[in-house]
């Protein structure tokens, strides 16, 4: 989508170009009040993430791979300020150095993709994390949808710049629907892998995602009374107001050797890393995914405090002031329940009111290719389906005169039954998976 | 980090210009670019002109043909494009070859490959002269704000640690058994992105505070502030003006302005 030289004329070129430039000012002016003199470093490193991960292929299928565009992702982690210039600085580079995207068209470039796509994905994800329930799930549904937004919406941007100054005679619509229709698939791609993204920073440093600072409360250093009973331990919170600050005994030195599962000698200084416990919905599912985050946060580096620590993030589960890291067993089952209701009834009522209000605005013509399949005469020999006769066919309640509630009540009736195969599915697989999970949490 | 500290884009060699300061050559690179843009499209031999300006500078860079059309390689996703450009472009058809193409399209094909073209080759050029650090001091010295050379530096110098760290991950992958293969691994490669994220933030906290320790607040020194002279601007300004005197001549000949011309 890098556009090269003279695909859009000199005047428009040079306004667009005004317009990144101002963009960036701002930016610049936020990213400082927000990271004084780290400014620099951090978003210089975001940057050269940015670049690297975009060389990070996803393969979709048949040798065919994708990749990353990366506007969504940094608005969400590092904001939107910050995003904008990490954007802008990789474009500005690939213009420079790799000639990809041409110089004089480097103002289209950022702001298309730099600005348009960043400032949309913060507004919806602000707007959607402020809407849903807090909790890790929501901050995954809402990366997908700020990234599934803002890859059209960058194409929809371009097709805007191309109708004001494009220098050929490609029809407007024709190109926002090639653009637009081509970047929703795209959008698709960037979304899944963003919200997976942004998922597993969730899981492990959620204090770094920017998007998200309010949702979850900041780590702070604290120090405990002593957990090994040979040897002082320092148990390390993060804090919010210098997170930066930390001392040598932080554990994400990377050079401690990775993987290092041995538990911790008696005697040995142990550092855990601690959250603050009051986040009950980070880890609604509980076992099985609370052993894969441990094993994130062993593959960090942290040498022999690992295990510390992951008694510690296993112990954050329980309600505040839980101060006992060797019980890291009885903590899924006790935090879940509340958390996993109120999503499970929201998701009800939703999916309720869809079923029985909704489909009465339905359309009663049979759906796309019921009426194809009419229409050109394939479904002349199509049997009747065999459960024609049950009391729900054609999703219409039998004995039920008005059709439109008809229509909702087997809507209805039909949810209902869905959700009872569905969580019996869920309750056996729950428990399967658990019953051997057990002893591994407590051998960790 | 044993490799060297030259990036593989640069192509080191002893030539005019090589020599000359960065902030010069950015300048008429730039120039030049926005000079080929403003040409009218049918102005065809204008182009040509061009094309003859860069394979002059090319010679005077010492900067073998091979190379410069290797890196060209870059343009062919709108290459792509372009030919696809006369199919879809409604207007007057003609016939070439038996197939019936739209004039305006194949207009803007032309416009689109040329002046992309022309544009890519100018930037390989200035990318292949000049050293990537030289390549943020002319930068800077063209007035860009310093905290964003200060951004775009520190990109380039931990581009390729973060780099190598993603593919350590990648070799760390692979010696356990996962090879992405569909999109059944997006979730594996997203957690590896996720812990790239966090490795380089962190790293980025970490270079902070050495740098914090070393007295640093805020702006970086200007070490090596060396001022071009009359005579390295005159030698820069050779390409721009002489595509200067080209698009003169082009205005001249089509006539008007070269946007009221439809270009």
């Amino acid at each position: 989508m890098h556009v090269p030289d003279g695909f859009i004329d000199a005047p428009v070129s040079a306004a667009t170009a005004v317009v990144a430039a101002g963009a960036v000012a701002v930016s610049l002016r936020g990213a400082r009040r927000e990271l004084d003199d780290k400014a620099a470093p951090l978003a210089g490193l975001v940057a050269a993430f940015i670049f690297a991960v975009q060389m990070l292929n996803f393969p979709v299928a048949a040798g065919t791979s994708g990749h990353l565009l990366g506007g969504a992702l940094a608005a969400i982690l590092v904001g939107p300020y910050t995003g904008v210039l990490c954007i802008s600085v990789v474009l500005l580079m690939q213009g420079v150095l790799f000639a990809d995207g041409g110089l004089s068209a480097l103002g289209v470039n950022i702001s298309d993709m730099g600005v348009v796509t960043t400032v949309v994905a913060y507004a919806v994800f602000r707007g959607l994390v402020r809407l849903l329930p807090r909790g890790r799930a929501s901050l995954t549904a809402a990366s997908f949808a700020a990234a599934l937004v803002s890859v059209p919406a960058a194409a929809a941007a371009f097709t805007l710049i191309y109708a004001v100054g494009g220098t050929t005679d490609v029809p407007v619509g024709k190109v926002f629907t090639a653009m637009v229709g081509v970047h929703v698939l795209i959008g698709l791609g960037e979304a899944a892998i963003t919200a997976l993204t942004v998922s597993a920073v969730a899981a492990v440093r959620p204090d770094l995602i920017h998007a998200a600072r309010d949702v979850f409360r900041p780590l702070e250093l604290r120090t405990a009374p002593p957990t090994e009973p040979a040897g002082p331990a320092t148990s390390l919170r993060r804090g919010g107001d210098q997170p930066q600050r930390r001392s040598p005994a932080v554990p994400d030195a990377a050079a401690g050797p990775a993987g290092s599962g041995a538990p911790a000698v008696p005697g040995s200084p142990a550092t855990s890393l601690r959250r603050d416990g009051d986040q009950p919905q980070r880890r609604s599912p509980a076992v099985p995914d609370g052993r894969e985050e441990a094993g994130h946060r062993r593959s960090g580096g942290e040498g022999p405090a690992a295990v510390a620590a992951d008694s510690v993030a296993k112990a954050g589960m329980e309600p505040a002031g839980a101060d006992a890291p060797e019980a890291p067993d009885n903590a899924g089952p006790a935090a879940t329940p509340r958390s996993a209701r109120r999503l499970w009834l929201v998701g009800l009522g939703v999916a309720l009111v869809c079923a029985g209000g909704v489909s009465y605005y339905a359309s009663t013509s049979p759906d796309g290719l019921e009426k194809v399949a009419h229409d050109k005469g394939i479904d002349s020999k199509a049997e009747e389906h065999a459960a024609k006769g049950s009391p729900l066919a054609d999703y219409q309640v039998k004995d039920v005169a008005d059709e439109r509630i008809s229509g909702g009540l087997a809507g209805v009736i039909g949810v209902g039954a869905t959700l009872a195969v569905g969580t019996a599915v869920f309750v056996v697989v729950r428990r399967r998976r658990a019953a051997p999970a057990a002893p591994s949490a407590e051998g960790a | 980090m044993g490799a060297g500290h030259a990036h593989k884009l640069y192509r080191h060699a002893h030539s005019p210009v090589h020599t000359l300061p960065p902030h010069c050559k950015i300048a008429a690179v730039l120039a030049f670019v926005l000079t080929v843009v403003a040409t009218p499209r049918e102005a065809v031999w204008a182009f040509g002109l061009y094309a003859l300006l860069v394979a002059a500078a090319a010679v005077a860079a010492r900067i073998p043909a091979g190379f410069l059309l290797r890196r060209l390689l870059i343009e062919i996703p709108f290459v792509a494009f372009a030919l696809l450009m006369p199919f879809v472009v409604p207007g007057e058809k003609t016939h070439v070859l038996g197939l019936s193409l739209s004039e305006p399209g194949l207009w803007g094909a032309w416009n689109v490959l040329a002046k992309g073209t022309l544009g890519v080759a100018a930037s390989v050029l200035l990318a292949s002269t000049t050293e990537l650090r030289s390549l943020l001091l002319g930068l800077q010295r063209l007035r860009m704000p310093p905290l964003l050379v200060q951004i775009a530096s520190f990109m380039i110098r931990y581009g390729d640690v973060v780099t190598d760290e993603m593919r350590r991950m990648r070799i760390a992958r692979e010696s356990r058994g996962v090879t992405a293969r569909g999109v059944r691994h997006w979730g594996v490669l997203a957690r590896s992105a996720g812990a790239l994220f966090i490795r380089s933030y962190e790293r980025g906290e970490r270079v902070h505070l050495a740098m914090v320790s070393r007295g640093y607040a805020g702006t970086m020194p200007v070490l090596d502030d060396a001022a071009a002279s009359r005579t390295q601007w005159a030698y820069a300004a050779a390409l721009p003006l002489a595509a200067l005197a080209v698009l003169l001549a082009a205005w001249v000949v089509t006539g008007g302005l070269p946007w009221a011309a439809g270009s």
